[in-house]
């Protein structure tokens, strides 16, 4: 066994892809920087009203998918993966997708159940 | 065994019959993956069940208003600051474990060793921050199946009619304490994981073995305890 994960240890050192000090600290800093701009929404845009809360809140919801994006590609490594099992990781996150839709459909009706 | 094989003990070399990964990478690694998958799927659907019970209410506690205290400097007026440095705290722990990781394929021992001691003090920091915010939010009032009295629930809310703040504010805390102590508990194992690990790559058994994939495979479970905590922070803070 543990001569095996050695070789495919080496395998993925062939690749050539991994991550270096100057990629980490990139991330980071991408991560960093998305996370201020979600405070300065919340601390100055939207009490000073120059966005309403509307509109905020799908921003949020994007930069929180890019933050999960560059979290997974780059610190977890699944960019740098066979496409295979990155496949697999990703295409069941559609049920995630149908759980939301179906859910949102039924809190429209608990709100006319509601009022 | 004997010299003669038959065919079907002959040993299989193309990829998908069974002779290497077709992944390319190790089964532990793997099943970690397919682990954090279903673990995704937990977490998703207790966030799932979150927002719709939220869109489906007519008043809400504003996070704004509930969030605003720094413990032992401001009782409030400072909406965010505090979660904005745990979430600070606990990026920066995913970077030191990333480090670790880097660390250990040019096995550097001793680099792995420091980058996840930081990695554990950052995971203890979060933790500790945690149950401070816990702590003022259960001198406030809330608990599972507790909530403040009347006068100080008005002025948590922006707007709505106040018949309803009980029943929302009820739904508030039950689902707040509820998702972040189910975060936090996969916070406090990552650390115990992280702990052992460390423990072994000290005593030299990464470097026996040739290879630091272990700190890859805890260094996963770490990174998504990370991307679970942008989720929650995002939905329950900011939205």
């Amino acid at each position: 066994m543990s001569s095996e994960s050695a070789e495919v240890h080496h395998d993925e050192h062939g690749h050539g892809e991994g991550m270096t000090r100057k990629k980490i600290i990139n991330v980071f800093l991408i991560l960093l920087g998305i996370t201020v701009v979600e405070f300065i929404i919340a601390l100055w845009l939207v009490p000073s009203n120059y966005i309403p809360l509307h509109y905020a809140n799908p921003i949020y919801i994007v930069l929180t998918l890019f933050k999960a994006f560059y979290i997974v590609a780059y610190f977890m490594h699944l960019k740098f993966e066979r496409i295979g099992l990155a496949l697999c990781i990703i295409v069941p996150i559609l049920f995630i997708i149908g759980l939301i839709l179906v859910l949102t459909n039924e809190s429209h009706y608990w709100i006319d159940l509601r009022a | 065994m004997s010299a003669q094989l038959s065919p079907i003990d002959e040993v299989k070399t193309t990829p998908w019959s069974g002779g290497k990964s077709p992944f390319n990478v190790e089964y532990g690694k793997m099943m970690m993956w397919f682990f954090l998958l279903s673990d995704a799927f937990t977490f998703s659907s207790l966030l799932i069940a979150y927002g719709s019970l939220r869109f489906s209410s007519s008043s809400w506690p504003a996070p704004d208003l509930v969030f605003q205290s720094v413990p032992g400097l401001y009782d409030s007026g400072k909406p965010l600051v505090f979660v904005g440095l745990m979430t600070f705290i606990l990026i920066l722990s995913s970077v030191t474990m990333v480090l670790a990781v880097e660390a250990g394929h040019r096995m550097a021992k001793k680099e792995v060793f420091w980058w996840m001691i930081a990695t554990i003090i950052g995971g203890f920091t979060f933790l500790g921050c945690q149950a401070l915010e816990w702590t003022h939010l259960h001198h406030e009032g809330f608990w599972w199946g507790s909530i403040p009295n009347m006068e100080e629930l008005k002025h948590l809310f922006k707007g709505g009619a106040e018949a309803t703040y009980g029943t929302y504010a009820q739904q508030f805390a039950n689902l707040f304490f509820t998702i972040t102590g189910f975060h936090g508990f996969h916070v406090f194992s990552g650390v115990i994981i992280n702990i052992i690990i460390t423990i072994n790559v000290l005593a030299g058994t990464y470097q026996k073995r040739g290879s630091y994939l272990m700190i890859e495979k805890v260094g996963l479970y770490w990174h998504f305890v990370d991307l679970v905590w942008v989720f929650v922070f995002t939905f329950f803070y900011l939205v």
